[in-house]
């Protein structure tokens, strides 16, 4: 069977029938040619479909936040294709066993990859080294590790994990926060926080582990990856380390593009989270290294809570907030929108780097004959009005209740398969 | 107005107002029936989670002058950690018909969220929250300083008053530093760096690291609690090199200007942050802010729910 | 304000009030001994003092004036924003025992008056409390009537009563006009 995407401008540019076959694009083809199951994609954008390498699915352990079919629902409608699954569940994805569940669990959804990623130490307790080499050679092929929420603060630990994974081309994934200057942290550590009387998290929490893990991973001649890179000041030391040869990629999240500390002072649980909201110079810090490459990707942190886990005073309440189906209207508004990055430059950040970091081979292709069908169709003009009660994540908290974010993801394709057709799940 | 959640929240002309309705109502101390009917029929609930007997029974006395019905609601020990005791909590208190609830909490900013979630509808009073504001002990603060220090009316225009001690941590100093400010008096935060919250250079005061060269120019000194166990956490190295650069004593007092009155949000760490020989000098207000604390809850209960309560927007 | 207010008592017809109360509160008290003026804020604590001025000059005494706030009291706090207190200030010689005058500028309801009582009740035990005020409209809503009356002014209740006096307003006379709508 032959599926035709009518009309269609990849990349934003000349408009064109992509005729897919078999899983494959088997054709860009003059518009109006093709013929097959048509999907109307007049004028609307074509890119690879994204990317996730941060997502948290919950599942085993909090299915009340969320599953790995809702999930990956979410992750449908907001044009992914492929999603991370970060390892603090409950158990912890440190064995082959879990990540292989929640692989299985990916493939039953069907609706995109979901490449789990496996915890560096066991039960993310920082001590011991995880069964890293089952988890990659398990059916989950785990190649990213991380003990995301929680920082590998042992240096020597930490050395370790970005040695042993070379044999097998992984990747560790810091979560970069010297726990000791940020006990009890509630958010950016900052005039704002003095004056709110919150516990604050200092940009030097998160500096100081980056710039001991590029120089780790020069000394030991790994690469190494950084989560949710926040502050202007860990931008400088990725671009030195960048500068020296070191092999470093480091993430933003679109939260991080666009919302700003001043927040907090609604005391507002939907906008805490790990780590924190910054300073408008931050952001403005981060735009601008997302564009010149400095930071390579877009990733979502997409954190769901449970209702009551937000509904409640700002220190008793949980870190995180939903990303997967605003990412793209965040990325376009903050980066495309404003000229900082072209639609081929954003389809590097948010799927071609996020799949060569990962190693997927299945994702991130160009928009080429014989590519994987995975594309994400956006419309760039449309705008909409985000409400937690229509997204299709298991829980509610998005910072952007009641936002206007500008493109809209139309129709998504995995692996020649449409999931999202016309804003809705297939 | 509706709630009272932060000094920030207050005009001049508010704080002026619920100074001199304090002050009027400061007499009714003095009479043998200490009571006035005014807010019979209301109901006002000190909705503690953390202890703290003397705010609560401040709150409690005020209330009961105003012929309010009390109920005091201790919910500590029940799981703070886990948020939702604060929205059980109000929404019981709501269905009970609460007026007013009078919050304190170790959570900054619990006040705020429940007087803007829909959990309740009355009013909210922020009686503490974690290290956050304080604002009814500002207004005593203010209160007394006004007694003392100027005629008892008006604002504190050019009054110059040092806050010395744990300001990190402290609400009473963010809630005095800025209501002082807002009714145009000079405030100096005195403290070591490690004490000292980030960003203090854009608070509307001045700061210093050495006492001594404030001393001399204030005309109020309020010393801050500072517990002992901070130094656990390297804020400094002893109780004892805290009170021989911080402390207050009488060698130190002496530097003082003749007029000058000090002051104690309490309870008190004698020997720490102030001697006992200071705490027990005629300078010392401490028991004057107690008396003045029941004056003003009794304002801002009144001016929050005696008259019509403004409509939940 | 009122399109048509009209001058019901001017400055000399308000000093001729104040003086003969003075003569009726010293005569029925038979002497000025154990008298006390209490003015409910504004304009009738300016009045307590004019009048107790007046005994003064008759007695060659010193009568205490005082200043009684009502609002704490008062049955209608509900239907407006909390009010600003006015000055309560009870001379020293206490009320306990004395004929206290309750002493404003326009009786109209009789619910300031019974605000006025219930206030007082709490503050001491008076031997007796008398009411003095310079205008009384009518329109009572309570059991309560004036001791000592500059005027009796019969009003519609759309018309608008209006007492200045030099210590607040600038000026002494009192009005009527319509209400402006």
């Amino acid at each position: 069977m032959t599926l035709v995407l009518r009309g269609v401008r990849p990349y934003g540019e000349d408009a064109v029938d992509i005729v897919i076959a078999d899983g494959v694009i088997v054709d860009l083809a003059a518009p109006g040619s093709a013929d097959g199951e048509i999907v109307d994609a007049d004028g609307l954008v074509a890119l690879p479909g994204f990317v996730d390498l941060h997502t948290h699915l919950r599942e085993p352990g909090r299915e009340d936040a969320e599953t790995v079919l809702t999930g990956s629902r979410a992750a449908a409608l907001g044009g992914f294709t492929c999603v991370h699954a970060m390892a603090n569940t409950s158990p912890v994805a440190d064995t082959a066993g879990v990540v292989e569940q929640v692989w299985r669990l990916g493939q039953e959804a069907a609706l995109v990859d979901v490449r789990p990623v496996g915890a560096v130490t066991v039960g993310l307790a920082g001590e011991r080294m995880a069964e890293l080499g089952a988890m990659a050679g398990s059916a989950a092929e785990v190649r990213v590790f991380s003990d995301d929420g929680k920082c590998v603060h042992d240096a020597v630990l930490m050395r370790r994990a970005l040695e042993y994974v070379k044999a097998f081309d992984g990747v560790v994934a810091q979560h970069a926060q010297e726990p000791r200057l940020t006990e009890h942290a509630q958010m950016n550590e900052s005039e704002l926080s003095g004056r709110l009387g919150l516990a604050g998290w200092p940009a030097v929490a998160e500096e100081a582990i980056i710039a001991r893990d590029v120089l780790l991973a020069q000394h030991v001649g790994s690469r190494v990856h950084i989560c949710h890179l926040s502050t202007a000041g860990s931008v400088e030391i990725v671009r030195w380390a960048k500068s020296r040869g070191i092999d470093v990629t480091a993430e933003v999240t679109p939260h991080h593009l666009v919302l700003t500390e001043d927040l907090v002072a609604t005391y507002d649980p939907m906008f805490k989270v790990n780590p924190p909201l910054r300073t408008a110079a931050d952001v403005a810090a981060l735009r601008a290294a997302l564009a010149d490459g400095t930071i390579d990707i877009i990733a979502t942190d997409h954190a769901p809570h449970p209702h009551e886990d937000k509904d409640c005073e700002w220190a008793a309440a949980a870190m995180g907030m939903l990303g997967l189906e605003t990412a793209f209207g965040v990325a376009m508004e903050t980066m495309v929108a404003p000229g900082l990055l072209s639609w081929r430059a954003l389809a590097q950040r948010m799927s071609v780097a996020p799949a060569r970091i990962g190693r997927v081979r299945t994702q991130g292709h160009d928009l080429v004959p014989g590519a994987i069908a995975n594309i994400a169709v956006v419309d760039p003009s449309g705008t909409y009005v985000v409400d937690p009660m229509r997204l299709s994540s298991k829980s509610r908290n998005t910072p952007y209740a009641g936002r206007e974010l500008p493109g809209r993801v139309v129709h998504t394709i995995y692996a020649g398969t449409p999931t999202v057709l016309d804003g809705a799940l297939a | 107005m509706r709630h009272l959640l932060s000094a920030a929240d207050l005009s001049r002309g508010d704080a002026v107002l619920i100074l001199d309705t304090a002050a009027e109502l400061a007499s009714v101390t003095d009479r043998s029936i200490k009571k006035l009917p005014t807010l019979r029929g209301r109901t006002v609930v000190n909705l503690f989670f953390e202890d703290s007997t003397r705010t609560r029974i401040s709150f409690e006395l005020a209330a009961k002058r105003l012929s309010a019905d009390v109920i005091n609601f201790a919910a500590k020990g029940s799981s703070v950690s886990k948020g939702e005791s604060l929205k059980d909590t109000a929404l019981t208190l709501e269905a009970m018909g609460a007026d007013a609830v009078v919050i304190r909490h170790g959570a900054s900013g619990a006040p705020h969220r429940l007087a803007t979630s829909d959990w309740i509808q009355g009013s909210v009073i922020n009686a503490g929250d974690g290290t956050h504001e304080h604002p009814t002990q500002a207004l005593l603060d203010a209160f007394t300083l006004r007694h003392h220090l100027r005629d008892g009316s008006g604002d504190l225009a050019g009054l110059r008053v040092a806050i010395v001690g744990d300001i990190l941590h402290s609400r009473v100093a963010r809630s005095n530093v800025l209501l002082l400010q807002t009714l145009g008096a000079d405030v100096t935060l005195v403290a070591p760096p490690t004490l000292m919250p980030l960003g203090v250079e854009s608070w509307p005061c001045r700061f210093s690291y050495r006492i001594d060269e404030v001393l001399p120019d204030v005309d109020a000194v309020m010393m801050l609690r500072v517990q002992a166990e901070r130094m656990q956490d390297a804020y400094f190295p002893s109780a004892l090199e805290y009170s021989r650069l911080f402390g207050l004593d009488a060698a130190r007092m002496a530097h003082l200007p003749e007029h000058a009155i000090v002051m104690h949000p309490g309870p008190m760490n004698r020997g720490m942050e102030i001697s006992a020989d200071v705490a027990d000098s005629p300078r010392a207000v401490m028991v004057e802010q107690v008396a003045n604390g029941v004056s003003v809850r009794m304002a801002v209960l009144y001016l929050l729910l005696g008259g019509r309560q403004e409509e939940t927007s | 304000m009122e399109a048509r207010a009209r001058i019901v008592l001017d400055d000399a017809d308000i000093g001729r009030a104040i003086r003969r109360i003075a003569h009726e509160i010293v005569e029925k008290a038979r002497g000025s001994e154990d008298l006390l003026l209490l003015g409910i804020p504004t304009r009738g604590v300016a009045l307590a003092h004019r009048i107790a001025t007046a005994i003064d000059e008759i007695e060659g005494t010193h009568v205490p004036v005082g200043s009684l706030d009502i609002t704490l009291y008062r049955d209608d706090l509900r239907l407006r924003p909390a009010r600003a207190l006015e000055e309560t200030s009870i001379p020293a010689e206490g009320v306990d025992g004395r004929i206290v005058v309750l002493v404003d500028d326009v009786l109209f309801s009789g619910r300031t008056v019974r605000a006025a009582l219930d206030a007082l009740n709490d503050i001491g035990r008076p031997a007796a409390v008398r009411l003095a005020v310079l205008v009384d409209r009518g329109h009572r809503e309570l059991p309560i009537r004036p001791d000592y009356v500059g005027k009796n002014l019969p009003t519609s209740l759309e018309e608008q009563v209006r007492v200045a006096l030099i210590e607040v307003d600038g000026t002494d006379q009192v009005t009527i006009g319509e209400e402006a709508r």
